[in-house]
This record gives structure tokens, sequence and C-alpha cells, in this order.
């Protein structure tokens, strides 16, 4: 028996990134411990970014696709791994500046070990596959969400995420192991494929919402989401941008492959003339939970934070639009929309932090007349809040508008109409929030005394890309549907 | 046709002379020269129009037409006939004689002067238009500087007054741009002369029933009704004929002695004109049908405000009263001669009588009435704001001229043969006995309490002791005789030579009898 | 010719943002003068489609494909309805920098703002693909919540929010409409010439075309959705106030017409006379509680929903001279509304420190501001509707529409120009021409300055020159009625 190590080209970009995580240990240990903090930060958070890089340079030049039992490489998987590389590469620039700890190496190790989670469950065709990636990416979020241990809100913030992660861990595994038990399979086009053929039992549908609650938590789905603004609020504030992007874009990305390949045959449906058992009706159940929840929550905080997370929440009950698309239009839909809700909230979340770490708090009061104390950063917020709250011709609005038109074209007879009105409803009152925000930095007037905010180079740089970003998404959607649907057609998904 | 636009120039000059006396602000005596001069201006352009008018032959006259909006059926059609004339030349002489009866007239002289020409631009475009577009600009144009003049030189109630007389008179208004609407969404319309033949043949009426008609006017008559309704009381109100005459006597009251003049004298003109010109064309049959109630409300007009006047002791509300009293004679003229008689022949020869009767009641009633008015503004001036029945007493000792000129003009009003007053009343009278006899006798009694309160205010003012306080009461200055005796002139020469007048009114009210 | 305006709008808007932030003279000049340019092309375009053999179809300005995969359109056109609301905007723009030349406080920020919103108006009244329409709709939603939330008076957050959330609602509902119109077609486009060619299932109409129509309508305060605009009137800037009344107003009625009206004609039929009684309810409510009023700026914020109703009475009758008062009434109003607002807000507010007309009794503002004083008088006449200026003649049309479907509504839309002229009265005798006992010289009061003569002037001329020549815009009007785009609309209608 030769050990071949053919498998492993496929996961190069993964173990490049890998690579760069222990690289980045080594580097803290061996080199810049005994240096000042700045320069620590850099060399090792340079080191991060060369992994982030490396991995982005590899997948854009490899051209080697492939499908086995347990992973999938296509165009449209390396597809969203350079997204999510991409979103990786800001929060590890984002970081550059944090001084809440003094384990530099192991917090870009970390990080850089999450991405690796995140771009390994991407390629997953397998409910196993997927639950390991899972667990890789969640763990090491479940530190770094602890990581700043100067504040009690951070570890208070980790323990919910870690409790609430671990018993919808614990659902999804007992979902999967149902479907085994019934299927007898554990790859998803098997398990599509033996639910086809065989009779659907009524514990088959228990499996299934046991193994949507997972992603459920995972995307923050109310009923949930409890963990969410505490995490968003309570955690670094590149963690929560971590969190908020890049985890929420691979969520989406495999319970879009989850209820479509694997449980394609018992889809149900939820229009309004037409309810049966499915998946359909559960995702339907969560959207509206969502999106009122999310949004009703949103209009009672003072916290900015909080406040996105709340949103999160309600964006989130948005995407799952998405699921009642035809096939042709579900997938570029949803993916656009989390593509630019990442590149949005991960936007407003470095704000906040920036805003948060001159004012002490990111209370209401302390963003008042942000717009005169730091107009590169107001200007952004106001981009990246009007982009939240669907306001043209940001890719805010766009997302919304393509989901939207997706999921009422998706079903005969205007099926999803309902929900489209519950969604659009609730995308007006969102509006409220966001200009309460948009009131405090621009109409308020900032209070006496206070000085200009000055962000750093580091803080500013990403946060100006993310919003000439979100308008460039805005107004020319058409290169980003258009790189999506090349890459769906190439990957026949 | 002839090649000057005549009655145009007729209506701008007014407008360009209250624009240039607006302008001049701050030398109020040479706004108030230009604002005079236009007025005389006009008068010698309304002159002439009637000097060139060719009586012998009915219609319209000085016709102008030109395409204006013709995708609204909107044209500028200009035109008078006898009666259009007179009331322009009536117009054009009040004009000059209301301002120099406020010649000195208190702060912002130059808006004072303007408003008093735009206001007469409003009177020659309503007595001139036969399209109701720009007729209607013209009839609304008039309002806003009224309104102005009272509620800015007014009496101490002013405000009031001047609410209430904006307010009736646009409301008229509404209700008549309603009907006209309904007419024009019924015919495509807007033209006098073309509704009028529309409606000799009856076509007005099914026209309106075929396009309005249906769900909620079940019936023809009623539609049309309602139509004549709208239209009516636009021209009831502006007459004014009872009971809409509640704002008159305020107003009439309140405004500054000039203003009352053109009030009284040209503006209730409007009214009636519109009566004769419009209403009794356009429904003839809705007319008809109403006549009997039309009738008794322009005789309790006639008796009521003759009542109310010898109530009065206020002399300018007595003066306002005689003035609904001498308007609703010609009302009863006008509903008088749709009656349909037996015998064509005889009918129209009264109806002839009785429109021409209106005509110069009319005319004669605008001269005497703001000579009326003129009077009592100056007894107010000189008695210090008093106007008090019971405030004078014994004023023909200090002032006989004033004196004796106010009688003759009271004289004229009260219809004394040989003063101008005299023939309108009476060709009104012989015309409307024959058609509706009860309604003619009913009236006679208004002539008698005319006479009645007329000879008091002649009596309790100029006669009896004088009153020590008006010892010093001037007699008219020569700058007031020679404001009067145009005016005396005329009234005396229309007295005795009514012809003058006839002579342009009576093609216009044959072709009017005609009608019927 | 008439793209220019949209762009040049934003130019501008962005060319202030980049000027420096204490150069208010600098502001002011280049506000003004994109406002010029604005008009300027405007009225280029609206000559040059006059001389064109276009006769009321639409002529394509812009047309490439935007968003490939949804078929969406860049897609400007231009008919006589909406170049006529193109020009309103224009003469408004101007009038509006005018007015708020005595902006000190954030100068560069206000016309930057108030130039992306004079853009996306343009960028509505010219957009012939729904999609972008919707676009430029909702863009006008944020400068519209600055401009008032920052620079505004009374109650201006709240004011400012209520408009905000008013009209996302409203855009929401048109988004559900558009959307499913969309679908429902299956003709892969936002185009609205294509879609209007589509028909759409009458129970499909039935629905969608309320929910369309009352979408955009809630701008052009529709009775009972127009609570806004009062609240939002008084709360606004002058210029805003003058933008709100003058403009936004029109970008539902234009919607409602252009969108609403021309894709679902059935449906229109269904609705007709309940909308209908609802614009006249409207133009009586309106009326009879601008009569009540103590704060001046109320009264006209009634008035306008007042009038607005008046539109909305012409859309209903479906016949082309209602439809043809019904966008006359959208000009003339939009002209008059911002000149009472520009006299309110600006020349009265500015200087007396006081709307309320318990307070301006006193102060005879006919003697202390003469110019203010005309103007509004002249302007109020404009708004009672009397004959010679623009609401006349297209109010005359629209009552003369609704005569031939509606004979007992107009017979109440009579009652309401009755109550309008009654407050009208009011406001003229309280506000102006009250006998004061304070004498001139104790309130200083600084002299109506050049800009604000100017800007009386424009929109004084305006109404008086489209009262006197209706023709004018008629000559635009008339012949798009007659187009295919407005035929399902006006099909067995009367005249």
């Amino acid at each position: 028996m030769t050990l071949s190590l053919d498998w492993m080209i496929p996961l190069i970009p993964e173990e490049i990134v890998i690579i760069f995580a222990l690289a980045a240990l080594a580097v803290d240990f061996a080199i810049v411990r005994r240096m000042n903090p700045a320069v620590r930060w850099r060399v090792i958070g340079a080191t991060a970014c060369a992994g982030c890089v490396g991995a982005m340079i590899w997948i854009g030049r490899a051209t080697n696709y492939g499908t086995s039992e347990m992973l999938a490489l296509s165009p449209l998987t390396q597809f969203i791994k350079l997204a999510l590389l991409g979103l990786a590469l800001v929060v590890v620039v984002l970081s550059l500046d944090a001084r809440f700890t003094r384990h530099t190496g192991e917090y870009y190790a970390l990080l850089l070990l999450a991405t690796a989670g995140l771009m390994l469950l991407i390629s997953s065709e397998n409910l196993l596959m997927i639950f390991i990636a899972l667990e890789i990416l969640s763990v090491p979020l479940y530190v770094l969400t602890a990581f700043d241990k100067t504040r009690e809100a951070s570890a208070e913030a980790a323990l919910k995420y870690f409790l609430f992660g671990s018993v919808a861990a614990a659902f999804t595994l007992f979902g999967i192991s149902l479907l085994y038990g019934m299927t007898g399979e554990l790859g998803l086009g098997a398990i599509a494929a033996k639910l086809r053929t065989q009779p659907v039992e009524p514990v088959c549908y228990a499996a299934l919402v046991m193994t949507l609650i997972g992603f459920a938590f995972k995307v923050a789905a109310a009923p949930f989401h409890f963990w969410a603004p505490d995490v968003y609020e309570g955690a670094p504030a590149p963690i929560a941008c971590f969190v908020a992007s890049a985890s929420k874009v691979a969520s989406f990305f495999v319970l879009a492959k989850i209820v479509i390949d694997g449980f394609g045959p018992i889809r149900g449906g939820a229009a309004w003339n037409d309810f049966r058992a499915g998946w359909m009706p559960v995702l339907a159940v969560l959207a509206v939970l969502s999106m009122a929840g999310g949004n009703i929550a949103a209009l009672a905080q003072t916290s900015v934070k909080r406040l996105l997370a709340y949103s999160a929440i309600a964006h989130g009950g948005y995407a799952l639009l998405a699921f009642f698309g035809n096939a042709r239009q579900m997938l570029p839909a949803l993916l656009f929309y989390v593509i630019t809700y990442a590149l949005t909230v991960l936007g407003a979340l470095a704000v906040a932090g920036a805003v948060e770490n001159s004012a002490n708090g990111d209370r209401m009061a302390a963003w008042a007349g942000l717009g005169r104390r730091a107009p590169l950063l107001a200007v952004c917020m106001f981009i990246f809040m009007l982009s939240l709250a669907g306001i043209p011709p940001l890719a805010g609005f766009f997302g919304k508008f393509y989901l939207f038109t997706a999921a009422a074209a998706g079903q005969p007879h205007l099926g999803m109409l309902w929900l489209v009105i519950v969604a659009v409803g609730a995308s007006a009152i969102s509006l409220y929030y966001y200009l309460q925000v948009l009131k405090q930095i621009y109409a308020v007037p900032p209070p006496a005394g206070a000085m200009p905010l000055r962000a750093s180079r580091a803080a500013l740089f990403p946060i100006a890309l993310l919003a000439a970003l979100v308008i460039v998404f805005g107004c020319a959607p058409g290169w980003l549907l258009g790189r999506l649907s090349a890459v769906l057609n190439s990957s026949a998904f | 046709m002839n090649t000057i636009p005549i009655l145009s120039i007729l209506t701008v000059i007014p407008l360009a002379g209250g624009g240039a006396a607006l302008l001049a602000s701050g030398q109020s005596k040479t706004s108030r020269s230009i604002a005079f001069g236009a007025s005389l201006l006009s008068l010698a352009v309304a002159a002439a129009a009637w000097a060139m008018f060719d009586s012998g032959r009915g219609g319209a006259q000085y016709v102008e037409r030109l395409a204006w909006a013709p995708s609204l059926g909107i044209e500028y059609h200009l035109g008078v006939d006898g009666l259009g004339l007179l009331m322009v030349l009536l117009s054009a002489l009040l004009a000059p004689f209301a301002m120099l009866a406020s010649w000195e007239i208190g702060p912002n002289r130059n808006l004072y002067f303007a408003l008093i020409l735009f206001l007469e631009a409003g009177l020659f475009g309503t007595f001139t238009a036969l399209n109701f577009f720009h007729w209607f600009i013209y009839w609304e144009m008039g309002l806003i500087p009224a309104f102005f003049l009272i509620k800015l030189w007014g009496g101490p109630r002013r405000t009031r007054a001047a609410n209430q007389f904006l307010i009736y008179t646009l409301a008229g208004s509404v209700a008549m741009l309603l009907a006209f609407l309904a007419l024009y969404a019924a015919t495509g319309l807007f033209d006098f002369e073309e509704l009028a033949r529309l409606a000799r043949n009856g076509g007005l009426d099914s026209a309106l029933f075929a396009k309005l008609g249906g769900s909620f006017f079940k019936s023809r008559e009623t539609l049309a009704t309602v139509v004549f309704f709208g239209v009516f009381l636009g021209f009831a109100v502006k007459a004014p004929l009872m009971p809409f005459h509640t704002w008159l006597p305020s107003a009439y009251t309140e405004a500054p002695a000039g203003t009352s003049m053109l009030l009284t004298g040209a503006m209730s003109k409007m009214g009636v004109y519109g009566l004769l010109r419009i209403l009794l064309p356009l429904f003839p049959g809705q007319m008809r049908a109403m006549q009997t109630p039309l009738l008794c409300l322009a005789v309790a007009t006639i008796v009521f405000s003759a009542a109310a006047a010898l109530a009065q002791r206020d002399l300018k509300r007595m003066v306002a009263y005689s003035s609904i009293n001498h308007v609703g004679y010609c009302l009863l003229g006008i509903f008088a001669v749709v009656r349909i008689t037996g015998d064509a022949g005889t009918g129209s020869a009264d109806r002839a009588a009785a429109l021409n009767g209106v005509m110069l009641q009319m005319f004669n009633h605008g001269l005497t009435a703001a000579a009326l008015f003129y009077f009592v503004g100056l007894i107010e001036m000189r008695g210090g704001g008093l106007r008090g029945l019971d405030d004078f007493g014994g004023l023909r000792k200090v002032a006989p001229v004033f004196c004796g000129l106010m009688g003759i003009t009271l004289f004229a009003s009260l219809g004394l043969p040989g003063l101008n007053g005299f023939v309108g009343e009476f060709l009104i009278f012989k015309g409307v006995l024959p058609l509706a006899g009860w309604a003619a006798a009913a009236s006679t009694l208004g002539l008698l309490i005319t006479a009645i309160f007329l000879l008091t205010i002649l009596q309790r003012v100029f006669s009896g002791p004088l009153p020590s306080r008006w010892s010093g009461w001037k007699d008219l200055t020569s700058g007031e005789r020679l404001t009067l005796a145009p005016v005396m002139a005329l009234m005396l020469l229309l007295g005795t030579c009514p012809q003058i007048l006839m002579r342009v009114a009576n093609p216009a009210a044959l072709a009017l009898s005609k009608l019927f | 010719m008439l793209a220019w305006t949209i762009l040049i709008s934003f130019l501008g808007a962005a060319a202030l943002v980049l000027l420096p932030a204490e150069s208010r003279r600098a502001a002011r000049h280049t506000a003004l003068l994109t406002a010029l340019a604005g008009l300027a092309c405007a009225l280029a375009g609206a000559v040059q489609y006059e001389r064109s053999a276009a006769s009321g179809t639409p002529v394509d300005l812009v047309n490439f494909s935007w968003i490939a995969d949804l078929h969406i359109h860049f897609h400007l056109a231009a008919d006589g309805v909406s170049i006529t609301l193109v020009l309103l905007t224009g003469i408004a723009a101007v009038a509006g920098v005018l007015f708020s030349w005595n902006i000190e406080r954030r100068t560069r920020e206000f016309f930057a703002l108030y130039l992306a919103l004079i853009g996306s108006v343009y960028g509505v009244f010219l957009s012939f693909d729904l999609f972008l329409l919707f676009v430029f709709y909702e863009l006008a939603i944020i400068p519209k919540y600055f401009l008032i939330a920052v620079w505004g008076s009374t109650r201006r957050e709240y004011g400012a929010m209520k408009l905000a959330l008013y009209s996302l609602v409203g855009s929401a509902m048109v988004l559900v409409g558009l959307i499913a119109a969309y679908v429902v077609s299956g003709a892969q486009t936002f185009d609205l010439t294509e879609l209007a060619k589509y028909h759409f299932p009458a129970a499909f109409q039935h629905w969608a075309f309320p929910l369309v129509f009352v979408g955009f309508a809630i701008l052009a305060g529709l009775w009972p959705f127009h609570t806004w605009a009062p609240t939002g009137h008084v709360a606004a800037p002058t210029a805003g106030s003058m933008l709100l009344a003058g403009v936004v107003m029109k970008l539902g009625a234009y919607g409602a017409l252009r969108v609403a009206m021309t894709l679902f004609p059935e449906g229109l039929r269904a609705w007709q006379n309940e909308i209908a009684l609802l614009a006249v309810i409207g133009i009586v409510y309106g009326a009879t509680v601008a009569l009540v009023q103590r704060d001046l700026k109320f009264v006209i914020g009634y008035s306008s929903v007042s009038h607005m109703g008046f539109v909305l009475l012409g859309l209903m009758t479906l016949s082309k001279i209602g439809l043809s008062g019904a966008v006359l009434q959208m000009f003339s109003h939009g002209i008059i509304a911002g000149l009472l607002f520009a006299v309110v807000g600006r020349m009265v507010y500015d200087r007396a420190h006081t709307r309320d007309l318990t307070e301006l009794q006193p102060m005879n503002l006919s003697a202390l501001a003469p110019f203010a004083a005309v103007t509004f008088v002249i302007a109020g006449a404009a708004s009672m509707g009397l004959p010679g200026f623009s609401g006349f003649i297209a109010e005359l049309q629209v009552l003369a529409g609704a005569w031939q479907v509606f004979p007992r509504l107009t017979l109440l839309a009579g009652v309401g120009i009755l109550v309008g002229i009654a407050f009208m009265v009011r406001v003229w005798i309280k506000a102006f021409f009250a006998e004061g006992d304070i004498k001139a010289s104790a309130i200083p009061i600084e002299p109506i300055s050049m800009p604000e003569r100017a800007g009386a002037l424009v929109l004084l001329g305006t109404t008086v020159l489209i009262g006197l020549w209706p023709g004018l815009l008629l000559n635009l009007i008339t012949p798009t009625l007659n187009s295919t785009l407005f035929q399902g609309m006006v099909k067995g209608g009367p005249q």
C-alpha cells in the first residue's frame, strides 16, 4: 500500500491557511514575543494576511475541480471560498489595532483556523463532514469570543455562544443520526436518492427539523438567535465582524446545499394555498419569526451593536426567502444577498468598533455628531446603514429586490407572495432604527468639547473599501451577478 | 368688422394704469394723477365706442375673436351689444367719479387708486367678454380689489363686511363655475353665443342629460334645474336678489365712499347683466318654469328692502337698502318677460318695453346711486364720521347748493318724471303690468315706501332747526361742484331725452325679447 | 437633453460635497447654478420635444441594459406628462434655492441634499423602467428625511421620521405590486411600455391596482393616508416644504398615474368610485381642517391635501379632460404651494419668528412686509382657484371631467372649493391685514431680499403665465393623453 498524497491536492488552499495559522504561532513564539505590541501585531498580522492572500491566489489559479463522496470542488465553492477569504482578510486587517490581548499569535492562529473550518464547510458533501467542519469553525469562534479578558461581557457572550452552540450541535447530530438510521447514508446526494425512492416516514420530518435547528442557530434565525446580540456586543470587535459576515455566508451556503441537495425530495410547500410538510414550511416559519422578531426587537435597542445584531437576525430572515425561489434564481439571489450583506455588516460593525474604542461604549449618545467628529467614518456608516435598510442605489437594495423577486416567482400563482409581503413590510419598518442611528450621526450636534475621532489607517482603509464595494455592487450589480451565474452554470449545482 | 381692437384697448388701459400707479409708489400725487388719467382715457375710449356704435342692428359689435386654448374650447371672444355698451359706458363714467370722491383717501393712496382701476378693468372685461373662460377671469378680478378696498380703507367694522362680501360672492361664483363646468362637460363649449344657440333649439338640456344624466340625476328636468340654479345663484348673490343680499348692506356701508359708488353703481349691475346676457338665453325653459317663485322673490326684494331702508337710522345703510330696492325693479322686469302670453304680438311689445326699462334702469340707477353715495360720503366727511339720520337737521340754511343738488338726486332716485330715474321704472311697470299684473301691483308698494324714506332723508337732514354744531357746515366747494356738474347734467339730460340711451338699448332689448 | 437634468443635479450635489465646509457663498452659487442648468435643460428638452414629431409618444433618452440577469434596463424616456413635471421640478428647484439663500448652518450639506433630492425627482419623472423608477423613488426618501431632521423647525424629528416611514411603507406596497406584476406577466422585463402591453388577469388587477395605487398615493396625500403631509410640511425648512408640496407629492400622483393606472386599467375601473370618493373627502377634509388651524404652515399643509385631492379626482375621471386637468393641477399646485410655503416659511417665519395666527395678528404684516403680503395675497388667490391663475384652469378641467362621471362628488368638491376660499380669506385677514396694535418700528424686520423677490417672481410669473396661456402646457399634455400608453385608461371614457 503506497501512501498517496493526491487527496491533499484539492485541499491546498485550506492547508495553506492552516500552515499559516501555525506559522503565526511560531513567529510569535520565536521572533516577536518581546517586541513592542505594535510591531508584534503587525508582524503576526502580516503573516495571517499572507496566509489568506496565498490561499486566494492558489484558488484563483487552480482549475482542478471534482467531486468525491466527502468533498466537492466546483467553481462555485471556490468562488465562495474566495469571498470568505476576502472577508477574513478584512477582519485580519481590522484586528491590527486590537490591544485587548497579549496572545497575538494565538488570536490570529485561531482566526485562521476558523477560516479553514469555513472553507472546509463549503466543500463538504457529507453530513458528517459538514458536522466536523462546523465544529472546526465553532470551537475557535467560542474561544475568540472570550478573548477580551478585560471585559466581563466577552466571557459572558462566549459562554452563551458556547452553550447554545453545543445544544444546537447536539440537535444536528441527533438529526443526522436519525437520517442515517433511516437511509443508511450520510452523503447528501445519496440521501436524496433514498428519500426519492422510499416512502417518507414521519420520523424523517423529525430528523429534518432537528438538522435544520443546528443551522438556524448558525444563521441566528429566530427563535435560535439568543446568542447573537451578546456575541455582537461582547466579543472583540473584529470577531463580531467575523461571526456576522464570513460565518454567516458559509452557513447559508451549506444550509442551501443541505435542503436542496439532501432534502430536495421532501421540500413540502409553504404557498398560502398549499401548505405541505417538508423543509419549506419550517424555513417559512423561521423567516417570519426572524423578520418580525429581529426588526421589532431592534426598534428598542440603544446600543448600536445590539441593534446590528437584531437587524442581522432580521436579515437572516430575508435571506431565507431565497429558498422559495426557483432553481435558477435561488442561489444567485441568496449568494448575492449574503455576500453583499456580509460586506455591509462587516463595515458597520467595524465602524461601531472604532466608535466604541474612542467613546467607551456604543450607546446611541456616543454617536452624536459623528458627522462632525469623523466625517469619513460617518459617511461610510451612512452608506452601510442605508444599504442595510435597503435604500437604492446600494447593494442592500438590489439584494433584497432580487431575493423578493426570486421568492415571488418561485412558486406558481404567486404562492409565496405572502412571505414577500411580510418581508417588504418588515423592511419598511426597519428604516426607523437605521435612521435613528443616522440621526445621531448627522442631526444631533456633537457633545460640548468632543474631540475629533481619529481612527487608524488600518481601520479606515478597509472600511472605506467596503463602503465603496457596497456602492459599486448596488449601482452595478451586474458584475457580481454575472460571476455568480457563470460559476453556477459551470458547477451544475 | 373694425380693425382696432377697441374693447381690448378699453380693458388694457385701466390695467396698465393700475400697474403704473402701483409702481409710482412714494409719489402718491403722481400715482393718483396717473390713475385718474387712465380712467379718463378709458372713458374717452368708451365714449368713442358709444359714438361709433351701429344702433341699426342687434347682436354683438366690435367683435374680436382669437384662438386661445383651442383644445379646451377657449377662445378670446369679445363683443358688445347695446346692453354691454351701456354697462361699459356706465363703468367708465363711474370710475373717475369714484376716484374724485376718494381724492384725499388715507394711507397707501397709490394702492387705493390702482385697485379702483383693477376693479374697473374687471368691470369692462365682464361686460365685453363672450367666452366663459375670460369672462370669469374678469368676473372674479373685480372681487379681490373690491375686497381689499373695503378691508383696508373701510369703516370700523370693515373686516367683517369685507369677509362677508367676499365669501358670499365667491360662494355664488363657485356654484356658477360648477354649473358652467357641467355645461362644458356636456357640450364642450364655453362660448356664450354658441351655448345660447344650442339652448334656443332645446339642445342644451338634452346634451346635459345625455352626458351627465344617469345614476344621480334621474330626470332631464332635475339636472337642467340644478345647473340652472348654479348659474342663477352666482348672479342672484351679486345683484342681489333677496334672500341672498345679506352681505350687501354692511359691505356698502363700511366701504369708503368711492368704493361704495363703484360697488352699487357698476358691480351690482354685473349680476343683472349676467341674468340678461347669460341666464335668460341659456335657460329660458327653467326660468319659465320657476317664474312665479322668482317673481315673488323680486317683489319681496323690492318691498322688503324699501321697508328695511325706512327702518334704518344710518344714512349710508338707507342708501344701501334703497340700492337693493332699485335693482329689484330690474329683476322684476327680467323675471316677468319669460312669461308666455297668448298673443305673440302684444306680448313681444310688452317684453321689449320691460327689457328696455331694465336696461335704462340699470344705467340710471348706477348713476343716481353713485351720486347718492357721493353725497353721503360728503356728509360723513363734513360731519366728522357721523351719518345718522338724527344727527343732522336744517342744513339747507347753511348749504343751499348741497341741499339742492342732493335733493335732485334723491328725487331722481325715487323716480320723479323729468329726471333720469323715471323712464326706466315707468317702462318696467308698463311692460310688467300686462305680463304679470299681480307682481307689478305688489311692487308699487315698494315705490311708495321708497318715496317715503327718500323724502324722510331730505326732511331730516336739510330742514328743521339747525343744530349749533353744524353752523359752520361748508357748502359744496368748487371742486365738488365741478365733480358733480357732469353727473347732474347727465341726470337731467337722460330724464328729458331718454332716447339717447334707448337708441343703444332698444336693439338689444328687441333681440332678447325675440327669444320667447 | 432631458436626461442631463438628472446628471447635472447629482453632479452639483457631488461638487457641493467636495467644497470646503466654510464656503457658504460658493455653496449657494453652485446650487443656484445647478438648479438653473437643470431648468434650462428641462426647458430645452420641452421645446425639443414639442418641435419633434413625437406628438405625445414617449421619446427615448437613454436606454441600455443595466442588470442583464433580471432584464433591467437603464431606460429614461419622456412624454408630455413627464416633461410637464420635469419643468415643474426645474422651476421649483430654482425657487427653492433662492428661498434658502439665508441658510447659514451647514450650508454645503443642505444644498447637497437638496440637489440630491431634486436629481432623484427628475429621475422618477423620466424613468420608463419600473425598477429604475422605483430606485429613484426610494432614493428621494433619504434627502427628505435629513433636510427636515437637521434644518427643520417644529417637531422636526417626528415629522421627518413620519414622512420617511410613510414613504417607505408606500414604496413597500409598490414594490410588492411591481414584483407581482413582473412575475405574473412572465415578460421578463420591467419596461413600462412592454408591461403596459401585457393584459394582466382581471382577478390579479383587482388587488394589485389598489396596492400600487395607494402605495404611490400615500405620497400624494390621499385621504386617509395624508397625515404625514401636514406634520412633514410644518417641520420642514422653507425649501423643504416647498419641495415636499411642490414636487414630492407629485411623485406619488405621477407614480399612481404612470404605474398603477397604466398597468392595471381593469383594476382601476373596479376601484374608480371608491378612490374618487376618498379624493373628494380629502378635498373637503383638507380645506375644513385648514380652516381651524392656528399655525400658518399647518393651514398651507392641509390645503395641500385638499388640492392634491383634485389631482386624484381628476385621475379617477378616466377622461382626457380630467386627466389633463390632473396633470395640470400637479404642476399648478407645485408652483402655488411652493409660493405659499415660501412666503410663510421664509418671509414671515424667518422674520416674525412665529407662525401662530394669533401672534401674527397684532403685527399687521402688510405694513411691515408689504411685498410678502402682496405675494401671499396673489398666491392665495391662485390657491383659491381664482381664474387667471394656473390652478383655475386645472380645477376647471378636473371638475368638468368629474361632472361626467361623479356628479354628486363634483357638487361636494364645490363645497371643498368654497371652504378653501374661506380659509384663505381667514389667513389673509389674520396674518397680514389684521389691525395691529404693535407699531411697525417695534419689530425690526429685515427687508425682503433680492433672492426672495426673484424667487417669488419666478413662481408668480409661472402661475399667471399658465393661467393665461394654458396652451403652453396643454400642448404637451393633450397629445400625450392620446398616445397608446393612456389608451387603456381612457378607453370608452367620454371625450
